[in-house]
């Protein structure tokens, strides 16, 4: 598991049944490109987060693939319809094999 | 025109920075919808004959950059910021004590970034927050020292920083801070470098105008540690003004030296009034 | 000072490189990623709205935002850097709008690109320009 990767969510604790909502997520992570070389010259080799995944309950919302070119910190803002109370989980994969997961409950009524 | 004039011509044209007008933008900040942040005030009596107005650099930023901190979770700097509570809460040195052991909440330590460079009476000297950060460290918890703007130093730095948001830059200049106050001040008005450049040249008489393709801001540091997309990282104060004095193409000081302690509450007293703001972004 | 027929060819060669803006290092990827997306079939100008500044102040850290009515995806390139490729969004029945912003890199000025699949199975495109300045100092 890489240093420092952490991640965080920002979701509304309540929504109406169906009701659309403005999900953010970001989490630390330096996204190396596999392009830089250090002092030496040799080239640092690639260590992305390569997919993010958005999912509530057993239905997906945003299934992203993550390129380099993705900046430091991988940032995402989407929309979520929420259909009943329940759990938004999120899952970051790392070039590593790390997982990294979060989850935010949102209490529907 | 031979062509010798031309070739110096062209060498002086790229030797020396060239300036165009940028003006600073007129905006409002208010962090989370909650914290109101002065970006924009009259300046403090000792910069009479000098500047009228102080500016946060958070002014010269485009739109873009200036959104990101308008809420915590959008700017990268409150990553570091929550590091730095991790390692308040975290017991660390001989003594196994954490710093909120001693101090509680990070939150009771609202002020505190904003008074700093402060005189020690103690230690008879003017010490950077960092500097008291790392006198905790080594006396109260028996623990290591971090290198200036290094390690657990911003991090620390940006959490203090955070929970002083909104409250007014108010380093003291007078009394037994005087003498090295005069010195930072002597070293922000001294040319450096082979450009034969002060910090005095860009951020007092040319702040507005564009060097190269970048907007000159006043120089400020109440947004510090600030959060730089081009090295996506937070950045110290006295490692700006090495990128600075570097530029001139001069020898600089180093982090954490007599000089930069002088130059940080120089100028920290520059933006006496505006809000601490820190972590910021800049670009 | 006597300049050659041949001097002036070189110079001609070099202003040549000089205009020869914005990047377009990865022109040949671009085409082979958008087929592998859509298949091969055509795609339309339109459909696909992409919200990226004109003048990114720094090239590390560049806020865009895609969104294309009832599309199921949006693949998101950059013409311009080492590989085009810079995100691919698949909106999955829970997704409240096809639509989402993202922060990225940009190696300078260059073109970057959106093609949604729409809901009726066709895909539109997108492009847009973004100016990457130089910064003033090193810092």
């Amino acid at each position: 598991m890489a240093d420092g990767v952490k991640p965080r969510v920002k979701a509304p604790k309540k929504a109406d049944a169906g009701e659309v909502v403005t999900i953010k997520c970001l989490i630390s992570h330096k996204m190396e490109s596999g392009q830089r070389k250090d002092k030496d010259g040799n080239v640092i080799p690639r260590s992305i987060i390569n997919r993010f995944t958005c999912d509530f309950g057993d239905q997906n919302v945003v299934d992203v693939t993550l390129a380099p070119a993705i900046s430091t910190n991988p940032y995402f803002e989407f929309e979520a319809k929420i259909p009943e109370s329940g759990d938004l989980k999120f899952t970051w994969y790392d070039d590593d094999g790390s997982v990294y997961e979060d989850s935010k409950t949102v209490k529907v009524g | 025109m031979n062509f010798k004039a031309m070739s110096l011509i062209s060498a002086v044209a790229l030797a020396l920075p060239t300036f165009g007008a940028a003006d600073p933008v007129d905006d409002q900040l208010v962090i989370n919808e909650d914290i109101e942040i002065v970006t924009k005030t009259t300046a403090a009596p000792h910069l009479e004959g000098h500047l009228d107005e102080v500016m946060s650099g958070w002014l010269f930023r485009s739109d873009s950059t200036r959104d990101m901190e308008r809420d915590d979770f959008d700017n990268p700097g409150m990553i570091f910021a929550e590091q730095g509570a991790e390692i308040w809460n975290t017991a660390d040195g001989t003594e196994g004590k954490s710093c909120a052991d001693c101090h509680g909440a990070p939150e009771d330590m609202a002020g505190v970034r904003a008074v700093y460079p402060k005189w020690n009476e103690a230690a008879g000297e003017v010490r950077t927050l960092q500097m008291q950060i790392n006198d905790c460290r080594e006396n109260r918890m028996g623990a290591k020292a971090w290198g200036y703007d290094k390690g657990g130093s911003m991090p620390m730095e940006a959490l203090l920083a955070s929970v002083s948001r909104g409250l007014p830059v108010n380093v003291e200049i007078d009394g037994p801070a005087k003498e090295t106050w005069e010195k930072g001040k002597e070293i922000y008005y001294t040319r450096y470098g082979q450009l034969e450049l002060s910090c005095a040249n860009c951020h007092e008489e040319n702040y507005g105008n564009m060097i190269r393709a970048d907007h000159l801001s006043q120089g400020q540091i109440n947004g510090f540690p600030t959060y730089r997309l081009k090295n996506t990282k937070l950045n110290g104060s006295h490692s700006r003004f090495k990128g600075c004095i570097r530029d001139t193409r001069a020898e600089t000081f180093n982090p954490g030296s007599p000089e930069f302690v002088a130059l940080e509450l120089y100028v920290a007293s520059r933006g006496n009034g505006l809000s601490v703001e820190g972590p910021s972004v800049r670009n | 000072m006597d300049i050659s027929r041949r001097d002036t060819l070189a110079l001609g060669a070099g202003a040549v490189a000089l205009t020869v803006l914005p990047l377009h290092a990865s022109a040949a990827g671009v085409d082979e990623m958008i087929n592998t997306f859509t298949g091969g079939a055509a795609v339309a100008d339109g459909g696909v709205d992409l919200d990226a500044p004109e003048i990114a102040e720094n090239g590390n850290t560049v806020p865009i935002s895609v969104s294309a009515e009832g599309a199921s995806a949006i693949l998101v390139m950059a013409a311009g850097n080492p590989t085009p490729d810079v995100a691919e969004f698949k909106f999955g029945p829970l997704a409240g709008s096809s639509s989402a912003s993202t922060r990225i890199r940009l190696a300078g000025t260059q073109d970057v690109i959106a093609i949604a699949k729409l809901a009726d199975g066709s895909f539109g495109k997108a492009q847009k320009t973004v100016k990457v300045t130089i910064g003033g100092c090193g810092g």
